[in-house]
């Protein structure tokens, strides 16, 4: 069948209650885990890091479905601009698409960049915001060369967490993720 | 929600907002609230391109918010019809209209020279077009690019030279490859000097009810993805139904002088996929991509030079600019469609013109002066791309005629029996039967998307509908789709949202309705635009329907005038106007 649209199992993630329709299985149990690491404080057994990875980006159809999904599982509300995952054109939909999102660098120049340390890298590579920490001065913005942070509502950094809500909208496989090499 | 109107006045190059909450909440927003502003604004007897002609852009509700609802309608009064203009677009103008944080543009007045509109969130400015009058609808929103805030998010909507120079069918290109295409409002945006429109903004919209809003989102994108009610648009396209209306003897061919296409197949959706296509896109929020852009490329000269353009097709254009001309092959096709692309004509009455004009030539009508040597025939792709260029820039007063429209046309050379239009409006691609043609001639702008009179008829070729239960249908669909348009949904997605679906939906962002609230509303919009198109000379009795439609077997066989008679005298019945 041509008809390539993923299926969708929706499945329930802990994260703020939100209701993820996940592409398959294997990435809602990901992503609920990931979830309940965050929620919880508390470390299962060690695992690898997983990020977003942008495989195949030409194949975008410009739907916007992964910023609505990221804004609407993370703020709750409608937004564009809200979104940590940004579909960029160039010359207008007549050129081609850019998917601009954190690649989950191993060591991240926001981090390094972040003077209040409100940027922290965990030992698993990942990295938390600490929102009570950010002073607004969108260092962080500056060092990342791909763009993947903007400034949002109060100047601090719309980071993304790579929960994988995208990976779950987008209905062309542009999005997947991958696991970290250790 | 957000329920602002953003009024912009081009003469005194003023702009200022209003809260309409009860506009909104009466008539909930796209073509309710459409008609509406229109009643508001729109004089008694205007000139449609005089500056006294509002412009009203609306959209509602469910914009930006849900997968699909990803239409923005314009209403004014139609230089075609001299009646109710209206037209419906996606690509990004509603998602930017909606984060600019304007439910509805009323632009009234008009520029003293060429201008285009600014908008990035509450910020307007009406700014100088001198110097992009005159280019192609292409380029000036490739040089509009270069100029406007947004990138990425906004929406440039702009006319090419048909729209300058007041063709009556010209349309708005919106952001290339989508189009508010029907009805003239090109021409209304060229008699206001207005090239363009740029919207951007960052404006977000809160949800009373997080959960429940992603509830029903989950629901809704499920039902588009998965389920087959989208499928059809999402594989070949629109275009998948030329091959199957040839079939069926429903596909409209050298002016509807035959309802199948011998070389029907050379320009199906099948072999412009597999050819032609290279990509497809979507509309800003809707996962399906029904977009379908072809590579046309072709040799300039024998040293392997080649131009390339992209160019996007749909089932309308393939009719109108390929069976209804003899055209029979894509690149003739294709080539014809990048035309009215870069001139900003609508693809479908630039079509019916040509047809019904290669006709009147072929019988002597009209003569190789007037056509100043043009010869058009059948299949003459070169002839008719001279023709859409004269059109456009009328050096004589047969093109001038042909810019009016195949009513005006036909009442001056003559040939009305075989000027494919109802209601002035040229027709859509579908002789498939009686309720097709009374569906175009009540409808309220007289197009096939008003009720899609062609399916009803499709569905009884398979199971026999009596007149009556056709004009029932006729009915159902009018009313229903002006609560789909008040949303405002494409309706390519028409089968996601059920009642109990939009319902659903509508109460996830805050509004709460009823099935009988609804009803209500699809009645109360139909009768408000009939009170428009009557107050400004629509009169349904005086309708005419041309003998052609009578003579061409059709999918049901050859219509009998009868039928089509008893069907408008049920119609008029159950509407209660007898």
């Amino acid at each position: 069948m041509s008809y390539s649209i993923r299926r969708i199992d929706a499945c329930r993630v802990g994260r703020r209650g939100a209701d993820l329709g996940m592409a398959d299985s294997s990435e809602a149990k990901v992503i609920s885990e990931r979830v309940s690491v965050a929620g919880q404080e508390t470390k299962p057994k060690p695992k690898k890091r997983r990020r977003l990875k942008v495989a195949h980006p030409e194949r975008c159809i410009g739907c916007l479905g992964c910023m609505f999904a990221c804004s609407r599982v993370h703020t709750g509300n409608v937004s564009l601009r809200d979104s940590a995952i940004k579909i960029q054109t160039q010359g207008g939909i007549e050129g081609d698409f850019r998917v601009v999102v954190c690649r989950g660098c191993n060591d991240p120049p926001c981090v390094r960049a972040c003077p209040v340390g409100a940027l922290e890298r965990k030992p698993d590579g990942s990295v938390v915001f600490h929102e009570e920490l950010c002073t607004g001065c969108g260092q962080c913005q500056d060092a990342c060369l791909i763009g993947a942070i903007s400034l949002g509502r109060g100047s601090k950094p719309i980071k993304c967490m790579h929960c994988g809500a995208c990976v779950a909208f987008c209905p062309h496989g542009v999005l997947t993720f991958e696991e970290v090499p250790s | 929600m957000l329920r602002r109107v953003l009024y912009i006045d081009l003469g005194n190059e003023d702009a200022w907002v209003e809260e309409r909450q009860d506009l909104f909440d009466q008539w909930m927003g796209g073509t309710g609230v459409g008609i509406k502003l229109l009643m508001e604004e729109c004089p008694e007897g205007v000139d449609p391109l005089s500056p006294k002609a509002p412009i009203i852009f609306c959209i509602g509700p469910l914009n930006g918010m849900f997968p699909v609802a990803t239409k923005m309608v314009a209403t004014f009064k139609s230089p075609l019809t001299g009646e109710l203009g209206e037209s419906y677009a996606g690509g990004r103008l509603p998602l930017a209209a909606r984060f600019a944080g304007h439910e509805a543009i009323v632009i009234r007045g008009a520029a003293e020279r060429p201008s285009y509109i600014s908008i990035n969130n509450s910020d307007v400015k009406i700014k100088d077009a001198t110097s992009i009058w005159g280019v192609e609808a292409q380029t000036a929103g490739m040089i509009l690019r270069e100029h406007e805030p947004g990138i990425g998010r906004r929406s440039i909507i702009r006319i090419g030279p048909a729209g300058e120079n007041l063709v009556r069918y010209a349309g708005v290109v919106v952001d290339t490859y989508r189009h508010l295409g029907r009805l003239g409002l090109g021409a209304v945006f060229g008699s206001k000097k207005l090239k363009a429109m740029v919207i951007s903004g960052t404006e977000h919209v809160e949800i009373p009810d997080h959960k429940r809003y992603r509830e029903v989102y989950n629901k809704l994108y499920q039902t588009t993805v998965q389920t087959d009610v989208m499928e059809k648009y999402h594989d070949i396209g629109t275009s998948v139904n030329i091959n199957v209306l040839n079939w069926l003897k429903g596909l409209p061919t050298k002016n509807f002088q035959s309802s199948s296409f011998p070389e029907a197949e050379n320009i199906s959706g099948e072999i412009l996929a597999d050819k032609y296509l290279f990509r497809r896109l979507s509309c800003a929020g809707c996962p399906i991509g029904c977009i379908h852009i072809a590579q046309l490329k072709s040799a300039f000269s024998t040293h392997h030079e080649f131009e390339v353009r992209k160019v996007s097709y749909d089932y309308e254009p393939i009719y109108s600019l390929g069976s209804n001309l003899g055209v029979s092959s894509a690149e003739g096709l294709l080539q014809l469609i990048d035309a009215c692309e870069r001139l900003g004509l609508d693809v479908m009455s630039a079509g019916v013109v040509l047809a019904w004009a290669t006709e009147a030539y072929e019988r002597d009508m009209i003569t190789p002066q007037e056509t100043l040597g043009v010869p058009l025939q059948w299949n003459n792709v070169k002839s008719y791309m001279n023709a859409l260029e004269y059109i456009v820039r009328p050096p004589n007063e047969f093109y001038a005629a042909l810019a009016k429209g195949v009513d005006y046309a036909s009442a001056k050379y003559g040939g009305a029996d075989f000027a494919m239009a109802l209601g002035g409006n040229e027709v859509s691609g579908y002789h498939t039967g009686p309720a097709s043609i009374v569906g175009q001639i009540v409808g309220v702008r007289h197009s096939h998307l008003d009720n899609a009179g062609y399916s009803i008829d499709q569905k009884a070729a398979k199971k026999q509908l009596s007149p009556e239960q056709m004009v029932d249908e006729i009915i159902n669909e009018d009313n229903s789709r002006g609560v789909f348009n008040s949303l405002v949904g494409c309706l390519f997605a028409r089968g996601v949202y059920t009642s109990e679906n939009i319902i659903d939906a509508l109460g996830a962002v805050g509004i709460e309705k009823t099935k009988d609230d609804l009803d209500s509303l699809g009645k109360r919009i139909f009768d408000e635009k009939y009170r428009f198109k009557t107050r400004e000379g629509f009169d349904l009795s005086k309708v005419r329907v041309p003998k052609r439609f009578y003579e061409t077997v059709s999918t049901l066989g050859k219509v009998d005038p009868q039928t089509v008679d008893e069907m408008l005298r049920l119609y008029r019945k159950k509407r209660g106007w007898l």
